[in-house]
């Protein structure tokens, strides 16, 4: 009898070795491929060139804002000081390094270069990728809350609540995100602003538009899944709640929620997995997320190669981290 | 304490049936009712109406002199003095066994949190659960969530008690220790009305024993009478079939 699974076990990882001999061969022959395909048009790689939209050291120069002479020189260990005097007015410039460019007694015209020190900066791809997950993040906070709401609406059985419900939901999920951020921008975000403009109030900035159609549109999607979630607890947790004596409300709110969230836990990251990807689609209104900050430095760098396989590595390393979390939420909520 | 006049109940989904039909019962302080009936005569319903879990659709139930079915009736207040027991416990498998017995004094009784955990307390000892009052449900026993559905309900201080087939989703060996809780309530005064399966209990506990089918009471009376020498042809073909 204990033979049977014992010459089992011996033959399956040898056909499957086999399997997997063929996804590592395929997987290289793939990148050769396309390799050769790049050789032969003649496109020159230069990743070495990639390192500077990530940080890069920039000479910075600390220019006198007035007329006068140098009256004082300080050098400390990391530091200068440059005191200038002129018409009564008096200016102290401190700036880090010893990189000197006048010296005490120098007459200084306004403008005057005093010293220079390096400043590292941080690169357009970074500067791209910190404004996609700010930009997300903001979205899916706001996304859950109008999510909430609306989840609960829709189940509501007030009419004007679900049908309310209902209308967003449809309309959202039945059109393209990027015709809804063309409305969002060209259309509302047009009409806000002139009618804030005919009240002599503020102008909201287009980026606002931006994550406001995120917002709305992640609401739709989120509705769905505390509906799913709230539907997925047992009957028998209502009715328990309530032959206490506790209103739909309270029993809402101590009963069923937290049992609800933690199943929408793992969908909601999902969720937020999706908006990471969708806010992409921010470049066309002009916001600099990390897709509108690579077609910059592809128009000035004309390295179109390398730069969008960067670009899509770095969605990659954000939104696999995050299904990892996910995952890691999934097992420990399936413990609990 | 309980008065039940003419109740109609029809259910539309999934077809149209009528669960309750001209149903009109009394029950009196300290009395320990056990319905009895095959399964779909109504007596889940009957019972579930009581608290308004069902909407009965006509007729008057008075529970301590309020009427359910009227629509100015605060249902919570009522509820607050109907403790109700289910089939599947229904505790709340988020919350600890202690929490369980505690957020209903908190959230409806208004009971501050030390008053509370000492009500819950001495009712889990009551119960015999104390020393599990900081494990979640899922970590007991069937016999021991039910003991403490026992004790969640009876925090709220209720004057009546709702039974919906407690022991059926139990283990044969657990059956034992929820019928002892029960038994000591009965003794202790609680207005109980019991729906079950365990012709034990009733035959030991009960003070009237109610027999339903197809919607309707078929036929009431004490337990020697009804375990004896039952009159109705529908009680002695199911008394026949499940002794």
């Amino acid at each position: 009898m204990t033979n049977v699974p014992h010459t089992a076990s011996l033959k399956r990882p040898n056909s499957q070795l086999m399997w997997k001999i063929l996804y590592f061969v395929a997987l290289f022959a793939t990148c050769g491929g396309f390799y050769a395909a790049t050789e032969s048009a003649d496109y020159i790689w230069r990743w070495n060139r990639i390192p500077r939209y990530f940080y890069y050291v920039e000479d910075v120069e600390v220019r006198a804002e007035i007329e006068g002479l140098v009256t004082a020189i300080h050098q400390k260990a990391d530091e200068s000081v440059v005191v200038v005097e002129g018409d009564g007015e008096s200016e102290h410039y401190t700036f880090p390094g010893k990189d000197l460019m006048v010296e005490d007694g120098d007459d200084i015209e306004m403008g005057d270069v005093l010293g220079t020190y390096k400043e590292g900066q941080m690169g357009l791809l970074v500067d791209g990728l910190i404004a996609t997950i700010e930009i997300s993040a903001i979205s899916i906070v706001l996304g859950i809350l109008v999510g909430l709401f609306t989840g609960l609406a829709r189940i509501s059985t007030n009419p004007f609540f679900r049908w309310s419900a209902i209308t967003y939901i449809e309309i959202i999920r039945g059109t393209p995100l990027l015709v809804q951020i063309m409305i969002w921008y060209f259309v509302l975000g047009t009409l806000i602003n002139q009618m804030l403009d005919r009240l002599n109030l503020f102008q909201i900035p287009e980026l606002w538009f931006g994550i406001l159609s995120l917002v709305i549109f992640a609401g739709a999607y989120v509705a769905e899944i505390v509906r799913a979630g709230i539907q997925s607890i047992n009957k028998g947790q209502m009715e328990a709640a309530r032959s206490l004596g506790m209103t739909k409300t309270v029993a809402m709110i101590k009963i069923i929620l937290p049992q609800a969230f933690k199943r929408i836990l793992p969908p909601l990251a999902g969720q937020f997995i999706s908006l990471i990807k969708d806010s992409s689609l921010l470049g066309v209104i002009a916001i600099r997320e990390l897709t509108k900050a690579t077609r910059e430095a592809v128009t000035t760098s004309l390295m179109p190669y390398e730069l969008w396989f960067v670009c899509g590595i770095m969605y990659l390393v954000v939104t696999f981290s995050l299904s990892m979390f996910v995952q890691y939420l999934e097992k420990r909520s399936a413990e609990a | 304490m309980i008065d039940v006049q003419n109740v109609y109940k029809t259910f539309f989904v999934p077809h149209e049936i009528q669960a309750l039909h001209d149903v009109s019962y009394h029950v009196d302080p300290a009395e320990v009712v056990v319905v009895i009936g095959p399964s779909g005569s109504g007596k889940s319903t009957f019972l579930r109406c009581l608290n308004r879990l069902e909407h009965a659709e006509s007729g008057h139930i008075m529970i301590d002199g309020t009427d359910v079915l009227d629509p100015k009736t605060n249902i919570n207040k009522v509820r607050m003095e109907v403790g109700m027991v289910f089939q599947s416990f229904n505790l709340f498998p988020h919350l600890t066994v202690l929490e369980n017995v505690v957020v209903g004094q908190t959230s409806v009784r208004k009971r501050g949190k030390k008053e509370a955990t000492e009500k819950a307390m001495t009712l889990l000892n009551k119960v015999g659960i104390h020393a599990k009052a900081d494990n979640y449900p899922a970590q007991l026993s069937g016999g021991q969530q039910q003991r403490v559905a026992i004790a969640r309900a009876l925090a709220m201080e209720p004057k009546v008690m709702l039974f919906d087939e407690p022991t059926s989703a139990l283990d044969p060996e657990m059956v034992g220790e929820v019928l002892d809780v029960m038994k000591t309530l009965a003794q202790e005064g609680m207005t109980m009305v019991v729906v079950t399966h365990e012709m034990g209990f009733a035959r030991e506990v009960a003070d009237q024993v109610v027999f339903m089918d197809e919607g309707k009471i078929i036929e009431v009376g004490n337990p020697e009478h009804f375990f004896t020498n039952p009159e109705n042809e529908r009680t002695k073909l199911f008394l026949s079939q499940i002794l």
